[in-house]
């Protein structure tokens, strides 16, 4: 017998049946068909599937789908709003922040609620916070950078 | 030929053409790609590291409501023993196709026996649960050296080592034996005042790309198939499937999805075959995509290795001999890239007299595959390691050691030709400028240099370039874009044709749209396809002035073309035609303006780099901490050098990996124990600080740019680079990679008295 679950994504109602064994992933793949949210280990060591739920940085791996009712979740499809990029998306294509882009989305979910929580990080906050985030091709730089450029330029927006 | 001079668009940093679908995950990687009533397709393991198969049993999976195809090697087609290779080039396809799915005997936990193709996972996952398999379980060996053993557990009873004559008459777990000389080492060690000598060991690493291998195929009534995956070439993936299973090249199509990395590991297929059998037997598409422990038992890491290497040298540091034999461990078939690990380990230095000895080494691992520079990183190890042992030893920098002794044009490399134009020398005198190398260190610190060298390649390459009606450009190509390759396409091309970066739009097309391409890998891309689109680029800009003359009524030697326009002086007055006017008017002067080049790239400029490393030991508990690092590489023309710095970035952070964290561990009974990212431990953003690069530029001259490939030499430097730092900061040197903490702490106890 499949769940039926109703929850928020993205500020958008959605309704949809899962197994006891779908992931919140396997649902906001296969039944959502938002697939900006990456699968890369499904133990919630690689962050690909990083996603927020009700505010909280989680791995959609790691949570089923049959928890997430009436949950507002939010994923990188939700990140743009009204065409706008969000100032890390945009940071991270001026730093070219990004090789293959497999990692990106989950980054830049992860990074987003980094900034929500703490506007002006340090380099190490930054960087143990992108802790649980995999990235293979970058070595990180150009991704820490952009996330203190987005901080900085945020801060001195803010003094404005 | 290439020149200094302004360019437009040639090393600015405009934002990649893709990366707005990859920052707001719209980019459709291989596993988002889905078709209405496709089957789940899943495989079946070996749990056993070497077992003979004596039976199977599909009745009772079979019977299972929902499941609709089931393969075993019986399904592959036998590749005959003439076909087995194509052209003296790799891949095995007999082996290949033995390790797609085993025939007679598993060789490795991991390797695939049987896949399923089911109407959902949990009906696929519950077939696999259900097929019976009698095994012999049969003795295995992991470790390099034991397997070279004469009584070591054989992998391959039919396997008599090549490269030894006469042709030994008992088989063996090494494949082959390559041998490489030059000069008279005896001579050159005779001649020595000091030597360094030393036995190396490195683990296997797996390549670690985050996107897991899938794929979907789907086979029509009439024998056409389609598949669509990511790659690191589509072209690649239909000669593959196509000799695997005896089907013409002409009936397979493969489109490219972005691929989430590949760093060489998605130079083969493991999927592609056995979605396409199951598509045909079942009749519908069919999906498949491994799990993470998949990837890790099943897939190629590099090779694991045991190296023994001397060096001699005269006091002033001349070093006047060097030899060595390496042993890689190929997995479970022949192929490891022992040869390229000799070639590449002494490249950087002019000595006169090297003799290299390589063994290929069967093991009861997955086979090996490519990782960025294949072979090199583990060799250079060692002879990095030995160079900075010399330093000390000649109390000498360990720049100037390798000033003293480094290659440069006109210089006989120790594989085989003479260098041209190389920047090596560059690179150790922007890491002695470099404000690094002069940065205080602390307590417990140490500082460590490395060089490392790769041929970087060339080969097929194709581009078309098609002008719209308002003026803009499509460049086609047929390589997968696996780390900002679109940009630089679009950058060549705007250059040559004199139009803005932002109107020109590049493709990566599937196998039936566009010419061939050899695969992106080799550090090619961005010479031998750039160079493609230069070509094509060149042809486009001669129609457009072709046009421009039909237009004016005047030859077209008259016409001269700067800037994205024609111009010509009529009746003494200059005349400008822009591309985009031409363009517009392609209907009156003979059609649509279009060019396609395909070529087969020579010139390659090979690629030296040098890296300085800071580390801090904890003597308490082992464990190291990168502080600083700088990677400085000739790079000969950054077209994108955001994306060059990447390269530099990335394959430093690799190589760290290598040198401090990662490795395979196995149990007694030959089954990895650390399949997963929390026990493999890949570089995280917290273990690393800021990468500084220094990109030298010495100009290829036979790129029109000046390109040279960047991708591969960063990953070979940070292995030594960071045990020697290591080294210095510890006094204590350790030849056994990864430099754990565990293994560090043994180290340093053992000195302590411990």
């Amino acid at each position: 017998m499949k769940n039926h679950v109703k929850a928020v994504v993205n500020g958008e109602p959605v309704e949809f049946l899962c197994e006891g064994t779908d992931t919140l992933l396997d649902v906001l793949r296969n039944e959502l068909h938002l697939t900006g949210t990456k699968e890369g280990c499904g133990s919630g060591d690689c962050g690909a599937c990083s996603v927020m739920l009700n505010n909280r940085l989680v791995c959609s791996c790691l949570v089923f789908g049959s928890e997430v009712s009436g949950a507002d979740i939010e994923t990188i499809e939700g990140m743009s709003k009204d065409g706008e990029l969000h100032p890390l998306q945009q940071k991270f294509l001026d730093n070219a922040a990004l090789q293959c882009g497999i990692c990106t989305p989950g980054f830049l979910v992860a990074a987003k609620a980094l900034l929500d929580r703490q506007p002006n990080p340090s380099e190490s906050e930054v960087r143990y916070w992108l802790a649980g985030n995999l990235c293979r091709c970058t070595g990180y730089d150009k991704i820490v950078q952009s996330v203190l450029d987005v901080a900085a330029d945020m801060t001195t927006g803010e003094r404005r | 030929m290439s020149e200094v001079k302004d360019y437009k668009w040639v090393g600015k940093r405009p934002v990649r053409p893709d990366g707005i679908d990859k920052v707001t995950g719209r980019a459709n990687f291989s596993a988002d790609f889905s078709l209405p009533g496709m089957l789940h397709g899943l495989i079946l393991r070996s749990s056993y590291a070497h077992a003979r198969i004596l039976s199977m049993d599909f009745s009772k999976a079979l019977a299972i409501p929902g499941v609709k195809a089931i393969i075993s090697g019986t399904d592959m087609p036998l590749v005959a023993m003439e076909d087995a290779v194509i052209g003296g080039q790799p891949p095995n396809f007999r082996d290949l196709s033995a390790n797609l799915l085993a025939r007679d005997k598993v060789l490795y936990e991991g390797h695939a026996i049987a896949a399923v193709a089911a109407t959902s996972l949990q009906i696929a996952r519950q077939a696999l649960d259900a097929i019976d398999i009698e095994f012999e379980v049969l003795p295995h060996v992991i470790d390099v050296q034991k397997a070279m053993e004469p009584d070591a557990p054989l992998l391959h009873e039919n396997q008599f080592t090549q490269g030894i004559e006469p042709r030994p008459k008992i088989p063996s777990n090494i494949a082959s034996r390559y041998e490489q000389v030059l000069g008279d080492t005896a001579a050159g060690f005779a001649a020595a005042e000091v030597t360094v000598s030393e036995e190396f060991t490195t683990q296997p690493v797996h390549q670690g790309y985050i996107e897991l291998h899938s794929c979907t195929a789907q086979v029509s009534a009439d024998g056409q198939a389609q598949i669509w995956c990511s790659s690191q070439g589509q072209f690649m993936i239909r000669a593959f499937c196509a000799h695997l299973l005896g089907m013409n090249i002409s009936q397979i199509r493969v489109t490219p999805m972005e691929i989430g990395g590949g760093f060489g590991g998605k130079t083969t297929v493991y999927l592609e075959p056995l979605a396409l059998l199951l598509a045909k037997k079942s009749g519908k598409p069919v999906k498949m995509q491994m799990s993470r422990e998949e990837v890790f038992t099943s897939t190629g890491p590099a090779s694991g290795s045991f190296i023994s290497m001397k060096i001699g040298a005269r006091k002033d540091g001349t070093i006047t001999a060097a030899e060595g034999i390496l042993c890689y461990q190929a997995g479970a078939f022949a192929g490891s890239p022992v040869r390229l690990g000799c070639m590449t380990a002494f490249a950087p230095y002019a000595i006169q007299n090297v003799k290299l000895i390589g063994y290929d080494v069967v093991v009861n691992r997955p086979k090996s595959a490519a990782y960025r520079a294949p072979g090199a990183p583990m060799a250079a190890f060692a002879a990095e390691s030995l160079l900075d042992m010399l330093a000390i030893k000649l109390n000498m920098d360990p720049l100037e050691l390798r000033l003293k002794n480094a290659a440069q044009m006109g210089t006989q490399a120790p594989y085989g030709p003479k260098f041209r134009e190389i920047g090596y020398i560059e690179t150790l005198r922007a890491a002695q400028q470099h404000p690094h190398y002069s940065a205080p260190l602390g307590p417990n610190q140490g500082r460590g240099v490395a060089s490392g060298f790769w041929f970087n390649i060339g080969g097929q390459s194709s581009a078309a370039i098609n002008i719209n009606e308002d003026g803009t450009a499509i460049v086609t190509t047929g390589n997968p874009d696996i780390g900002g390759s679109r940009a630089s396409m679009a950058i060549m091309a705007a250059e040559v044709l004199g139009i803005d970066f932002d109107k020109v739009q590049p493709v990566i097309a599937d196998t039936s749209s566009t010419a061939y391409s050899d695969l992106t890998g080799g550090s090619r891309v961005t010479f031998a396809v750039g160079m493609a689109v230069v070509e094509a680029a060149r042809s486009v800009v001669a129609v457009l002035k072709q046009r421009a003359a039909l237009l004016w009524e005047i030859p077209e030697t008259e016409v001269s073309w700067s800037d994205g326009q024609a111009s010509a002086v009529i009746k003494g007055h200059t005349s400008i035609l822009s591309l985009a006017d031409i363009a517009a008017q392609s209907a009156n002067t003979g059609g649509p303006i279009a060019a396609q080049a395909n070529i087969n790239a020579q010139g390659a400029g090979p690629g030296f780099g040098t890296h300085i490393c800071d580390v801090e030991v904890d003597p308490e508990t082992g464990r190291v901490t990168v502080l600083r690092y700088t990677a400085i590489q000739d790079v000969g023309k950054a077209i994108h050098p955001a994306y060059v710095e990447g390269q530099l970035q990335g394959g430093a952070v690799q190589g760290i990996g290598w040198a401090l964290n990662e490795e395979y561990l196995y149990d007694e009974s030959g089954k990895m124990m650390n399949t997963g990212f929390l026990d493999y431990r890949m570089p995280v953003a917290s273990d690393l600080p800021m990468i500084d690069t220094v990109l030298v530029e010495v100009a290829n001259p036979r790129h029109p740019f000046g390109v040279r490939g960047v991708g591969e030499v960063p990953i070979i430097p940070p292995l030594g680079a960071v045990a020697n730092a290591v080294a210095r900061a510890t006094g204590t040197r350790v030849f056994n990679l990864p430099i754990s903490p565990p293994r560090l702490l043994a180290a340093l106890n053992k000195k302590r008295g411990r």
